[in-house]
């Protein structure tokens, strides 16, 4: 306990030096806060979103079907079989056809991914309510496009576009499309470059009657057992692209967290050598007034150390107040942000996870504790008459 | 005659003007097929070596692409591309549906999947099976004698071709054939559903081995903007004796 009370009192009595450290040591400890709470707010955001608008809590793919090689779908298609189709039947899974397309807005040519949904799905996020169309008519087709791919056409709800395909024998065909709906979505994914058109329609268009590239299932589905041709994703796999980019970007965080947290603990090891070499009359006059070696070397690390524990109190007097605006406000991504696929919302939320603050909270302290020992060793060599006399070893 | 209709009974009538319809119809029909196999006594060979140059019309310039080719029924055809200097060198071989390329400045073949042969070659309106098919018309669709026209000042009959076999490219055409030669001057390509999708205009039309042959012929997809693709046969040989290496890997290299 003396040990603290005279940590403390030296510290404070050090003035103007404690408190330029301090004040170092928050503002990494609060950016450290800060950046981590950015990336796990938008990897929350975006595992949420992914999963309400495009991979539902898991997905059943035909054998020949690779979202990476657009080569692979228009052999990627067939009846789901009889276990996949009762899960339909339940309500708790949606298939999903996909065929290449071009479409031809205003006489320019676009290549595009037709899918075929059903109208009536509530598993994914996707509006597919404004799918609904009058089955007597046989040349409407009603399309549901995103937001970005609305933008990079020009199209407008109501707009119509010629769309060409080929059929399942590769037989061409063309038809006029309706735009029923935009929808905004924070998943690039399943906007850029896709037509949504009702999965009969496309199943008749294309000659693939009853046929789907892939089934989304949703929380309520049981899971069935592995002995079917088509393969089962579940909700790890599917989001495996989004981990693996999070990982990277904790990745990097990592390496601007030790950047920050290294110039703030520089400045705590000078402050120690500093301490060591300008007070070595006092070391002597401890170890000579009874105190053991080891106990003043107690003293300067928890004198060190403290640096830290003030950084953190400092750091949540006008960090706190900060990063929860930070948190209300949210933080603007610009409006290209997803061009790498990557679902960002228009503004990312910070998350500040207790665990996460804890880490930090722990990682200063300890850091702080091992550069404010490793100048005190030399304490340990010090003859007490030799640093009386300011001598040092 | 006159009299022995108007004799005849309503329903002898109508029998009559049936028999009549399905007799021309059936005409009609052996008409077309002798047509096509007309044609593809022009058009088809056992194999066929071709130089061309094809010109790629873009929004802002023009380029040519000159090629020589080797052609052996639709399933073997081997090209390569002579100039501009960007794309000398390189080599397209087709074998069973299948396509491999050869870049010279990757100095890397490729194998590319079947379903790349329905993408357009090198930004032309023409796909890489508008180059390569060469299975007989006669083969792959019924065809019936529509009407007579005029096309390019010469005597045309009017064609209509619809799929007998499922995996064709195009469902129905039309075409404007030289009622002399028996080349057709103009051809449509229509979608399912009734939708024309690319039209192509066939001109210069040249006498070769006892053949007749457009040698230019103007590609354009009706669906998007631009004056589509022209492509000129400047030198073509039929029925050669082609050298079995041509048709191999090694010969992309």
């Amino acid at each position: 306990m003396l040990e603290f009370k005279l940590a403390l009192k030296n510290l404070l009595g050090s003035g103007l030096r404690t408190w330029l450290n301090v004040t170092v040591l928050s503002i990494a400890f609060v950016i450290i806060i800060f950046y981590n709470g950015m990336l796990d707010g938008w990897n929350m955001q975006a595992t949420n979103d992914t999963r309400a608008w495009e991979t539902g809590a898991g997905q059943y793919w035909h054998p020949g079907y690779n979202p990476y090689d657009p080569f692979t779908f228009s052999d990627s298609h067939s009846k789901p079989e009889e276990s996949i189709k009762a899960l339909e039947e339940r309500g708790v899974a949606t298939p999903i056809l996909i065929t290449q397309a071009t479409g031809y807005p205003g006489g320019r040519l676009v290549n595009i991914l037709l899918k075929g949904i059903s109208p009536d799905q509530k598993i994914l996020s996707i509006p597919t309510d404004l799918l609904k169309y009058n089955a007597d008519d046989p040349y409407f087709i009603p399309a549901i496009i995103g937001k970005r791919m609305a933008q990079n056409l020009n199209l407008n709800e109501g707009d119509r576009m010629l769309v060409r395909w080929r059929d399942a024998n590769g037989t061409f065909d063309a038809r006029e499309v309706t735009i029923t709906g935009i929808f905004k979505t924070t998943v690039p994914t399943i906007d850029a470059g896709q037509l949504w058109i009702p999965l009969e329609k496309l199943q008749e268009l294309t000659t693939m009657y009853g046929e789907a590239t892939y089934v989304v299932i949703s929380p309520q589905a049981d899971v069935l057992p592995q002995q079917t041709e088509w393969i089962y994703k579940n909700d790890k796999a599917l989001l495996k692209d989004l981990a693996d980019i999070m990982a990277a970007k904790k990745g990097s965080s990592r390496v601007i967290s030790s950047l920050l947290l290294a110039i703030a603990l520089l400045a705590i090891f000078d402050t120690q050598i500093l301490s060591i070499f300008r007070r070595q009359k006092e070391i002597g006059t401890y170890i000579a007034l009874g105190m053991t070696r080891m106990r003043v070397v107690r003293l300067f690390t928890i004198e060190g150390t403290t640096h830290s524990f003030l950084a953190i109190l400092v750091g949540m007097a006008w960090g706190m107040p900060l990063l929860l605006w930070i948190q209300k406000a949210g933080i603007p991504m610009p409006a290209n942000a997803d061009q790498a696929g990557v679902a960002i919302a228009d503004k990312i939320t910070p998350y500040y996870g207790g665990g996460m603050i804890m880490a930090t909270v722990l990682l200063v302290v300890l850091s702080s504790l091992i550069v404010s020992y490793m100048p005190t060793k030399r304490i340990s060599k010090m003859k007490p008459t030799d640093a009386l006399r300011g001598k040092l070893v | 005659m006159k009299n022995i209709l108007i004799n005849k009974s309503p329903i002898a009538r109508i029998a009559l003007v049936i028999m009549s319809l399905l007799i021309t119809l059936h005409i009609n029909g052996q008409d077309g097929k002798e047509i096509l196999e007309r044609i593809d006594q022009n058009l088809s060979s056992k194999n066929r070596i071709i130089e061309s140059s094809m010109t790629i019309h873009g929004r802002r310039s023009s380029r040519t692409i000159t090629s020589r080719s080797w052609t052996e029924g639709d399933k073997k055809s081997f090209t390569e591309y002579l100039t501009p200097a960007s794309e000398a060198g390189t080599k397209m071989l087709k074998l069973d549906g299948q396509l491999w390329i050869y870049t010279p400045s990757a100095d890397r073949t490729i194998q590319i999947s079947g379903h790349l042969l329905r993408q357009s070659v090198m930004g032309s309106d023409l796909s890489y099976e508008d180059m390569m098919d060469d299975r007989k018309l006669s083969d792959v669709y019924n065809v019936t004698v529509t009407g007579k026209d005029t096309l390019q000042k010469r005597d045309v009959l009017v064609l209509e071709l619809v799929a007998k076999v499922s995996d064709v490219a195009y469902y129905k055409q039309k075409m404007w054939i030289d009622a002399e030669r028996f080349v057709p001057l103009r051809q449509e390509m229509y979608a399912r559903s009734g939708q024309l999708l690319k039209r192509t205009e066939l001109t210069d039309v040249k006498k070769i081995q006892n053949r007749w042959y457009p040698s230019k012929v103007v590609y354009k997809d009706m669906l998007k903007d631009g004056k589509g693709t022209e492509f000129v046969t400047t030198s073509i040989k039929f029925d050669q004796s082609i050298p079995d290496h041509i048709f191999s890997k090694a010969s992309l290299r």
